[in-house]
């Protein structure tokens, strides 16, 4: 492809970063700029480097945090860690990135969160980037027009020793979004609403590019939840082209240049977005302003219906098994369905913007006492600044549990977890079989539609709760 | 990693699409710091019940299916979570190729990594697998193709790197340790790059 045919925001993240174009017999080695770690998917691969006798090769270009096994309760004032091997991870992490020289954000540093909130608020991701992370979610920092994208933990080895990684060339999807999120609707329901039409295979083998105006119109914190799911409709990477919501969001962020240095990278960031001409290998579009808060019913993220809507008569086995599972009846709506759990948190909705949103739903009220309210900051400074706006106080006079920051109850590897058979309404991404505890169940959300579960004890409609 | 050549063997058979990550290999098991040991874990919570007692009607808990290294798999396989712990689960546990009509992108290279073979078949050829539980059958990675219980074959396709990696034993890293010169082009030739040093 010549640098004058017109090309999708994609296909020059990927011509700037071909150290090696594909040859006959391999493919392309694609450059990392950023490269994110945390505890549970890098200590194989600092192993291997060690096993290897290699170094790692820029220190400077990666960054580590803890996240997912870490305790979100302390005891005494001391990090209450489920167990010896959960505590183990950390401080192996700890040891591998001190051998190492890569900065680490510990339990209970300003800077530390799940890896995917505190990538951007450390302006580490910018337009542009090459961004990858053992982890999935990576596809969140699409956001910002990065092709960021989680890698497996041999990879990580790949990348701590030579800073790239060998890449075939994904193909590229486009999805078209128009209309407008209507009142109680946020960009968690749009991103359920695409996978229920989509299907969570759609984006096998592509990068998804969304666009059209009610992308545009979102800010960046609901940007970065629609990218974050991007993995569910089974694309590694989900992005967004760059605008002027994309700068305003990055300026005076602690790793972007000020000044000159900063309008050089804006100009630089301008000619990122997808030419006009350009095509994609495949186009979707979808309507977002007929979308009402959406609910998941089943065990993956495509099984979900609006939250009004009856629970569909089941279309295949795997429904029938699914719905099984979940003990929900098809027929009638998910409304009234009896909450044991409700989950404010992940990487999917633990911003600050999720937390005022839920705050404004429990502002004043209380929750149902048979309902667990469990709030998880995205990151160390979400959870300041919601102290400082008094979030904080609102959840807990809410009869919430406001905890420290970490992936806490979306993966319950730290000891939050469901017991069997209790369902949870949670903000988080996955509703697989035994995500949040094993037997639990666990319906998808939005923060407010959470929030307001919380307050009826059951699965319920925010909408009410949002009128002043 | 060993090479991979072919593999002869029975199958046993999963058939539900869209298994994901979080059912190869429950999140709590992966507090480890090791790739090994983690075949006890595989499909945990499907094998065993909640006293962890196996589940004599699941599939991999069948007398026949003791030794089978072909697991034939629903649509999707894989999906979900990075986590490379589950290759090393099903590695672990004994197996050496899993046949599905698509399997998800980052499990799929994760597998080949770990000398697991990603065999994805024309649904046709996987209804007769599926239907077949428990066939002896015969994956020739070289040929790229599967031998069917009628005595056809299929063919799959895997990236010649792949493939080679897989034949040859030796994975991506030797390749882009390898190529640190053009690496060090590349940083040389990129501002930001150099910049951020
Ligand atoms: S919050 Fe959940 S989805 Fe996000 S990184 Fe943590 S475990 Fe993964």
């Amino acid at each position: 492809m010549t640098a004058e045919s017109p090309r999708t925001l994609f296909d020059k993240i990927w011509d700037a970063h071909e150290a090696v174009p594909a040859g006959p017999d391999h493919p392309a080695v694609i450059y990392v700029d950023t490269h994110l770690i945390h505890e549970v998917t890098s200590p194989q691969a600092f192993a291997l480097l060690r096993e290897r006798g290699l170094r790692v090769r820029r220190p400077d270009r990666t960054w580590a945090t803890v996240d997912h096994s870490i305790p979100t309760r302390f005891v005494e004032g001391r990090p209450a860690f489920l167990n010896r091997a959960t505590r183990n991870q950390v401080e192996t992490l700890e040891r591998n990135c001190e051998e190492h020289g890569i900065p680490l954000y510990r339990m209970g540093d300003p800077g530390q969160g799940i890896v995917h909130v505190i990538g951007p608020e450390l302006g580490l991701t910018q337009p542009g980037r090459t961004i990858v992370c053992g982890d999935s979610h990576t596809s969140t920092h699409g956001a910002f027009g990065a092709w960021a994208f989680g890698i497996g933990t041999t990879e990580v080895a790949q990348v701590l020793a030579t800073q790239c990684l060998l890449q075939e060339r994904p193909r590229t999807l486009g999805i078209e979004i128009s209309g407008r999120l209507g009142a109680g609707v946020s960009a968690k329901d749009l991103i359920l609403g695409v996978i229920r039409r989509f299907g969570v295979a759609a984006g096998r083998g592509h990068v998804i590019e969304y666009r059209g105006a009610a992308v545009r119109a979102l800010d960046m914190e609901a940007r970065l939840t629609l990218c974050n799911m991007s993995i569910e409709a089974g694309a590694r990477a989900g992005l967004i082209a760059p605008d002027e919501t994309t700068f305003e969001y990055l300026e005076g962020k602690e790793h972007v240049p000020s000044g000159d240095g900063f309008a050089d990278l804006v100009a630089r960031w301008s000619r990122l977005p997808t030419d006009e001409d350009a095509a994609f290998d495949r186009l979707l579009s979808f309507d977002a302003g007929s979308l009402e808060p959406m609910v998941t019913w089943g065990t993956n993220p495509g099984m979900s219906c609006g939250i009004s809507e009856a629970v569909p008569a089941p279309a295949d086995a795997g429904e029938r098994a699914a719905l099984d599972y979940m003990g929900i009846e098809a027929g009638r709506p998910l409304l009234g369905r009896p909450a044991d759990v409700v989950f404010i948190g992940s990487c999917t909705n633990a911003r600050i913007s999720d937390l005022r949103a839920a705050a404004r739903v429990l502002a004043g009220r209380r929750t149902n006492p048979a309902t667990q309210l469990l709030v998880v900051p995205g990151s160390a400074k979400v959870r300041r600044q919601a102290e400082a706006e008094g979030l904080d106080e609102v959840f807990r006079s809410a009869g919430a549990e406001w905890r420290a920051p970490g992936c806490s109850m979306c993966i319950a590897m730290n000891g939050d977890r469901l017991s069997p058979k209790e369902l949870a309404v949670s903000t988080s991404n996955r509703n697989f079989e035994g995500r949040q505890g094993p037997g639990g169940r666990t319906v998808l959300a939005s923060p407010v539609t959470a929030a307001a579960s919380a307050l009826a004890g059951a699965v319920a409609d925010p909408r009410p709760f949002l009128q002043d | 990693m060993e090479p991979v050549v072919r593999i002869a063997s029975r199958t046993v058979v999963l058939p539900a699409d869209n298994v994901d990550t979080d059912q190869i290999i429950p999140a709590r098991f992966l507090t480890g710091t090791r790739t090994d040991g983690l075949g006890d874990s595989l499909f945990a919570d499907w094998r065993r019940d909640g006293a962890g007692e196996l589940r004599p009607d699941f599939p991999l808990n069948r007398p026949e299916a003791q030794g089978a290294r072909i697991l034939v798999a629903g649509a999707n396989f894989g999906c979900g979570s990075s986590r490379e712990h589950a290759p090393w689960a099903l590695t672990d546990y004994g197996f050496a190729a899993v046949v599905s009509p698509s399997i998800a992108d980052i499990f799929k290279g994760n597998a080949v990594r770990n000398g697991l073979v990603p065999v994805e078949i024309a649904p046709s050829a996987h209804r007769e697998l599926l239907a077949r539980p428990g066939t002896e059958i015969v994956i020739d990675v070289e040929a790229g193709t599967v031998s069917l219980p009628d005595g056809g074959s299929a063919r799959f396709e895997l990236p010649p790197f792949a493939r080679r990696c897989l034949l040859t034993g030796r994975g991506p890293l030797d390749f882009l340790l390898e190529r640190e010169p053009a690496i060090l082009r590349y940083e040389q030739g990129h501002d930001d790059v150099a910049a951020a040093r």
